[in-house]
């Protein structure tokens, strides 16, 4: 009989399923009674599914969705999904419900509006801020770059192909972003490159369009970002040329370690 | 436009889309396949070197989350690493040629790192290669041969020359180093 030690052994063969016969058996067994092997074969699963992470990078063809989906709607289940509800005439019961909705709806609209002027009153900041003498935005790139809190970020390609580089420097206090990019690819006809700041907490947030020059540089200077954000890693993507609140797009440079 | 208001994303709740699943909701499993079909098929071709092959592992594994959502439940651990491990599980015994070793209900996982954004997934991934190109190429082949080609440890002894005990040391401790950079 083989002591705990030399079934903790053969854990890691029985978590690649490699563990055959008689083996095999016999470590199920002592599984039965070992709570801490139990524990461990779980935590080398996890292990291992990050390790076929580094497999990454290769998208299924847009057919396996496809064939997918007319697989399942050829076995629908009894229970059906919340699809949409055949209409059967408004009862009176329903009407506080209806009401609510109706709130529900105003209420985005409202705050649609509040985007709105939120949106027209940074415009009006922004071109009060390009009017700025350059000694000013100078100044403000020395505070930037001289911030105690300041870091410098490399970011490098998120697949094998490492030809883009870019690096952002980015200050909390100062509000402020800047990015220096090399070896991007020309952006296609009505694309450009977003910069994303993915904060501790929450989704990635939008940090400025550029575009390479024809040697595939990019500078990005003085963007503004809102206050108090404090960034766990910045990325970038190609979006349509007018931006996007949200990346649509794999990520092609990506850079942490804040 | 204001590009630096942004959105928060919510990721959604694997768990809430497996109940739609349960529920027969075809959105809900397509949700998960748009989450997490990349992992399963380059997992699946990695090993298998073949897509039609690795197309055919990502509709099983799919189909069998339609048919058996009851198969996974949060205390599996998370959905993704789950389905990653199943992948790989799939496939070798494809690559071989033999039935599954076991069901997919008894593989339990610890609560892993979590990949439901895709912004995280690839951070992660990009974390796994870091900590990938760090170990010593004997002992990333050595990791690689267990995961991706199914070998045993005995097997991998005698295709690299060396004793099985180095093997076994080789894979235990990348498996634990991946464990402790990702330890939070």
């Amino acid at each position: 009989m083989k002591t705990h030690e030399q079934f903790a052994e053969d854990l890691p063969l029985y978590a690649l399923e490699e563990l055959k016969g008689d083996e095999r058996l016999e470590l199920e067994k002592h599984l039965e009674t070992c709570a801490a092997c139990r524990r461990e074969v779980q935590f080398l699963r996890s292990d291992l599914s990050l390790l076929g992470l580094s497999a990454a990078g290769t998208r299924p063809p847009v057919r396996s969705k496809d064939r997918l989906m007319r697989a399942i709607a050829a076995e629908p289940r009894g229970t059906s999904a919340p699809t949409p509800v055949r209409r059967r005439g408004l009862s009176w019961g329903l009407i506080p419900a209806v009401i609510a909705l109706g709130l529900l709806v105003w209420a985005g609209t409202l705050l649609r509006q509040n985007d709105e002027l939120h949106h027209n009153l940074a415009s009006l900041a922004a071109l009060y801020n390009n009017t700025s003498a350059e000694l000013k935005q100078a100044q403000e790139r020395v505070r930037l770059l001289s911030a105690p809190d300041a870091v410098q970020v490399a970011l490098s390609p998120a697949s094998a192909q490492k030809m883009p580089h870019a690096t952002t420097i980015y200050s909390p206090s100062q509000k402020r972003l800047m990015l220096v990019a090399t070896n991007l690819a020309p952006a296609p006809p009505g694309k450009a490159y977003e910069l994303w700041l993915i904060p501790m907490e929450g989704a990635p947030m939008p940090a400025g369009m550029f575009k390479p020059d024809e040697k595939g540089n990019a500078v990005m200077m003085d963007h503004q970002m809102p206050e108090g954000v404090t960034a766990k890693a910045f990325a970038v993507t190609l979006e349509d040329a007018a931006g996007s609140d949200k990346p649509t797009s794999p990520i092609l440079i990506v850079g942490s370690g804040l | 436009m204001d590009k630096s208001a942004g959105t928060r994303r919510d990721p959604g709740d694997d768990m809430r889309l497996v109940a739609r699943v349960r529920a027969g909701d075809q959105q809900a499993l397509a949700e998960l396949y748009d989450r997490y079909s990349n992992v399963v098929y380059a997992v699946a071709l990695r090993i298998l070197q073949d897509t039609g092959a690795a197309e055919d592992i990502l509709q099983d594994i799919f189909l069998q989350l339609w048919r058996k959502p009851e198969a996974f439940d949060s205390s599996r651990g998370s959905l993704g690493a789950w389905l990653a491990v199943i992948a790989r599980h799939r496939s070798i015994d494809k690559l071989r040629q033999r039935k599954p070793e076991s069901d997919i209900e008894d593989c339990v996982i610890a609560n892993a790192t979590d990949l439901r954004d895709e912004t995280e997934r690839s951070l992660v991934i990009e974390k796994v290669r870091v900590v990938m190109n760090e170990m010593s190429p004997d002992q990333r082949t050595a990791m690689e041969l267990a995961f991706f080609q199914g070998l045993t440890h005995t097997e991998i002894a005698e295709k690299t020359g060396e004793p099985l005990g180095t093997i076994k040391t080789r894979i235990r401790s990348g498996l634990q180093m991946l464990r402790t950079r990702f330890a939070v």
